[in-house]
């Protein structure tokens, strides 16, 4: 009995030795701890066997059942982790191959550098005001204290429909509709998107663009406001060591007038192409509004002060992204679309 | 215009270099473009605003300058020695049209020698970018490039036999030659000066060729007159016509300035003409300009400046420009020269203080006080509508305005309402004519450009107003959502190039719907010019369209050059704003798991997958949760008329596990109402 257990154990360990599979192992185990195994059996076959011998064979043979289980079982952890090994190294990609190209998309860079103007805005408490790009004359110029056969008519040449409707020349009618809905509320603050239309198409104009204008009316608004307010919108867009400063100008519905200009983006100050060697760029003009208009919209100007701004979008994105022609943001070749 | 800083010095002294005059002189309002060196002066490129014309004479701009640098201003003094003789016996001046031509002066000078002006005054012209021609007429220009008045010098001897200049309206179907030898048809509204007879001149635009100054001139008549500027702004503009003589009057000059303008040219006519000057000037000035004068409060200057500028300080800038100050209690009566029309108002006044001041020392604070800022709802949905659109597809913006050809272009029927545009009245070229009435146009020119330019698998769309005429007073602007895609997904190393076709581009928009929380669209095959008839569909939800979608008829495609297949969709922004869903609110998840089963069957060809759906749907109200479309075939094995369809059904029970017997009788139910309602087959 005891060498027909040791013969087991001598065949058991070979076999354990050799399985280089976790089926191999399955089969030793099915051989000799399955069902009609050999040491199954052999435990069966026991009951022949005098008490002593009983108890004496019995516990050698449970013993070896424990010792190969346990044999058995390492040896299947091992294999399994080599073979996860093995697959794992099989499985290995070439991760520089690109990814699925899905078609995706991207906002236009007038979109996008708007957003960014507005965001800066409505942080500043404002509201976005819009109207009609078709507009009536008597909005577009007539109360905006620009009369017909007003010489400030020339600063915008004009698409008319008829005599009495035009394409908006810039976002201020806006500015009036606003007021008239509005007076005699106050504040009022609000941005103006748009676009807006001039007859010109070279290679610094296009006849269409898109504007953003500002209207900030209260009580006691002052210049000073103005310079704080677009001080702080250049410094957002731009950058915050940005220089900035105020010049006189001209236009129809406000008084004062201003044009802000900053220092070049590109060059830092220094003089370069983009600002003509000046230091300084033009972005956007801006002033008290016009008494006149203020009237025009309801208010009293007496008790009632405001300043207006306006900008080109094009202008301030050619200016961040350093676009070079303005003819390329209505050109919608993808090469440049897919830039931003 | 080029200013010659050598000659604006004989007004005015300037220790300044050429670069910081520029400089103050911009920070001031009068912008300086820019300076160039020429021999041993310097030409500054004055840039004016339309509101300061008056700086085109450069006496006024020394007078700016004066107040910048506080030196005395140095007007030309005028000396003429007269003959006896009497103006009135050469001369005589009739206004009939006294609202456009408020004075008129004219001088005589006798027995001039026409030769070319000296070296000085030749190169003075020149470097203002005027052609010395005689000194005569050279004198004419110096004085207007001085003064800002433009002079006209006519030959004496040309005018006709009465002697007279009548300033009048020109006549019905009149005509004349101007001096650069146009012959020129006036229109009703314009002004003319005539001899009595015949025109001479266009009031403020150019001289007639009839009595222009030769070499045989002997005596001559130096107009120095003040039009209505909107007038000679409207004539000039008719003529297609601006000389330097009607841009100053149509930016305004002054009446007052007229005499001294006469005299100082009549003068110089002397001294290098040999001029005999006859006494006196006629002088008819029926529309006096007196000057204004405004009350500045100062408290008021500070309120809009937010400056704590004191009285004196407030009343020394505007000494500084040589303007008549009384003080009065509280405030300052600023007597405004006739040679600075835009002033007219207190805050103009404020502004001349402004800018004197330096609007660099202006504080910059923050408006006080707060305002609830913010995005209407609408825009906001506007916003997450290019949200998501941006995701899948390149935004393009195209002109709002286009070709009326390109109606035939997308085959749009003769009587399409779509053709009914709001036309531009003086448009840029045909190209650009018409306001669009739908963006799809636009979308098919970005691809068809695109295309040529090798750019292959394009997805773009645009947000923005289409324009119809309206019986309103305005027309109206709809705001519409385009895209289109043509190609397929780019070329990839893993074989996986899905076409953009109809199904792609209808996935997307099903995408941004649900995104917008817009349930239950029905997609309904419909007939669009321009689009393909068997593969086009509108959108509509709650009875409503909110816009159509399809693949771009083959035709169109050829009239665009486009060579691969094309599909678009163009949706109404507002009208999904308005039926877009409320509020997201959480459904409850089940506990217990669903069942999935598949059914196959036999449709004919004409049957509609929503309609198998619908059926589908209504067999079972109860535990059906889902049905996907997963496959649909025709072809080998599938009678000639019917397709293949198959659906995973999805069943689910918030309240216990499903069993099998229970969903069998239920895909049984399905089948059988499929059936009897479609006709349908088991395969």
């Amino acid at each position: 009995m005891l060498t027909k257990l040791n013969e087991i154990k001598v065949r058991a360990e070979e076999l354990l030795q050799e399985a280089v599979s976790i089926e191999k192992l399955n089969d030793l185990r099915v051989k000799t701890l399955g069902r009609k195994g050999e040491i199954t059996l052999l435990l069966r076959s026991l009951k022949d066997l005098s008490p002593e011998e009983k108890a004496e064979m019995g516990m050698a043979a449970n013993h070896f059942k424990m010792q190969l289980e346990e044999m058995i079982n390492k040896k299947t952890e091992e294999l399994k982790q080599q073979e996860m090994e093995k697959r794992l190294i099989a499985e290995k990609i070439d991760v520089s191959l690109p990814g699925l190209p899905f078609m995706r998309g991207s906002k236009h860079p007038l979109t996008r550098v708007y957003e960014e103007i507005r965001d800066i805005f409505v942080g500043m408490g404002f509201n976005v005001a819009e109207g009609p790009e078709i507009e009536l004359d008597y909005y577009n110029f007539e109360a905006l204290n620009v009369p017909k056969d007003h010489p400030a008519r020339d600063m915008q040449d004009t698409f008319y429909i008829n005599e009495d409707i035009v394409l908006r020349t810039h976002t201020s009618p806006v500015q009036v509709r606003t007021m008239e809905k509005m007076a005699p509320q106050l504040p009022v603050r609000i941005i103006v998107p748009g676009k807006v239309y001039r007859k010109d198409d070279d290679a610094t104009h296009s006849p269409m663009f898109q504007q953003v204008e500002g209207l900030v009316l209260d009580s006691r608004i002052t210049l000073a406001d103005l310079k704080g307010t677009l001080m702080h919108f250049a410094r957002e867009i731009f950058d915050a060591d940005l220089k900035v400063r105020f010049r006189p100008s001209y236009f129809p519905f406000t008084e004062p007038s201003a044009e802000m200009d900053i220092s070049c983006v590109i060059c830092k100050g220094a003089g370069c192409r983009v600002c003509s060697h000046t230091g300084w760029l033009e972005i956007l003009g801006a002033g008290m509004v016009n008494p006149r208009v203020l009237e025009y919209g309801g208010y009293d100007p007496e008790q009632v002060t405001g300043f207006a701004f306006g900008m080109g979008i094009e202008r301030i994105a050619m200016l961040k992204y350093g676009i070079n022609d303005l003819r390329l943001f209505f050109d919608n070749d993808r090469r440049f679309l897919k830039q931003f | 215009m080029g200013v010659s800083i050598n000659w604006l010095k004989e007004y005015v002294d300037i220790d300044w270099t050429a670069e910081e005059l520029a400089h103050r002189l911009t920070m001031a309002g009068i912008a300086i473009e820019g300076v160039e060196e020429a021999d041993s002066d310097v030409i500054m490129e004055l840039d004016l605003t339309p509101n300061r014309g008056d700086c085109l004479g450069l006496i006024n701009l020394a007078r700016e300058v004066a107040a910048l640098n506080g030196q005395p201003l140095r007007i030309p003094q005028v000396k003429i020695s007269e003959n006896r003789e009497n103006i009135n016996d050469y001369i005589k001046v009739e206004i009939d049209a006294p609202d456009l031509c408020p004075r008129y002066t004219a001088r005589v000078v006798k027995n001039v020698k026409v030769k070319p002006s000296p070296e000085w005054m030749q190169n003075a012209l020149l470097r203002s970018g005027i052609r010395p021609i005689s000194n005569i007429v050279d004198v004419t220009n110096y004085v207007m490039l001085e003064t800002n008045q433009p002079l006209h010098a006519f030959d004496y001897d040309l005018l006709g036999k009465e002697k007279k200049i009548v300033v009048r309206k020109a006549e019905y179907q009149e005509s004349f030659t101007t001096l650069d030898e146009v012959e020129r048809e006036l229109d009703l509204d314009s002004l003319v000066i005539t001899d009595g007879i015949r025109p001479v001149a266009l009031a403020g635009v150019m001289g007639g060729l009839n009595t222009e100054i030769n070499d045989n001139t002997k005596d001559v008549l130096i107009e120095s007159a003040n039009f209505l500027n909107t007038n000679i702004r409207r004539t000039s503009k008719k003529q297609g016509l601006r000389s330097d003589s009607s841009v100053r009057f149509e930016k305004g000059t002054d009446p007052n300035g007229v005499i001294y303008a006469v005299n100082r040219a009549a003068q110089l006519m002397q001294e290098l003409g040999d001029a005999e000057v006859v006494k006196g000037i006629c002088d008819i000035y029926p529309g006096k300009k007196e000057p204004l004068i405004i009350n500045l409060r100062p408290d008021r200057v500070n309120h809009l400046l937010g400056t704590e500028l004191s009285f004196s300080e407030i009343k020394g800038y505007l000494e500084r420009l040589k303007f008549d100050i009384k003080d009065k209690k509280g405030y300052l009566a600023v007597e405004i020269p006739t040679y600075r029309p835009d002033i007219s108002m207190e805050v103009d006044l404020i502004e001349e203080v402004a800018r004197l001041y330096g609007y660099n020392n202006v504080p910059d604070t923050l408006p006080l006080g707060i305002n609830r800022g913010g995005l209407t709802d609408y825009q906001r949905f506007r916003d997450q509508v290019k949200e998501v659109m941006a995701a899948y597809f390149y935004e393009v913006i195209n002109y709002s305005f286009i070709s009326p050809q390109l109606f035939d272009r997308i085959l749009l029927p003769a009587d399409s309402s779509l053709r009914n545009v709001v036309p531009i009245a003086n448009p840029l070229s045909e190209e650009q004519s018409v306001m669009r009435t739908l963006l799809l146009p636009g979308l098919l020119e970005n691809v068809s450009k695109n295309m040529a330019r090798r750019n292959q698998n394009l997805n773009f769309f645009e947000m923005g107003a289409v324009y119809y005429p309206s019986d309103d007073r305005l027309p109206d602007e709809k705001l519409k959502l385009g895209a289109i895609v043509a190609g397929r997904v780019d070329l990839n190393w893993l074989k996986n190039q899905v076409p953009m076709d109809f199904f792609y581009l209808k996935g997307i928009v099903e995408i941004l719907l649900q995104e917008l929380g817009i349930k239950d669209c029905i997609f309904e095959r419909h007939l669009l010019p321009g689009y393909h008839p068997g593969r086009t569909a509108s959108i509509n939800c709650q009875g409503r369209e909110i816009g159509i979608i399809g693949e771009v008829h083959p035709l169109v495609l050829e009239n665009f050059d486009i060579s691969d297949k094309a599909c678009a969709f163009e949706l109404d922004v507002k009208t999904m704003f308005e039926i877009k869903g409320q509020k997201i609110m959480m459904e409850q998840i089940a506990k217990y798991p669903a069942v999935e089963r598949d059914i196959a069957v036999l449709l004919s060809k004409d049957v509609k997958a929503s309609e198998a759906i619908a059926v589908i749907k209504a067999a079972d109200p109860e535990l059906l949760q889902d049905v996907i479309v997963f496959d649909i075939y025709t072809g080998e094995q599938v009678p000639e008329g019917y397709k293949s369809a198959a659906f995973r059904l999805t069943f689910q029970s918030m309240e216990r596990t499903l069993k099998e017997a229970e969903i069998n009788n239920r895909v049984d139910a399905i089948l059988s109402e499929l059936q009897k309602q479609i006709q349908a087959r088991l395969r």
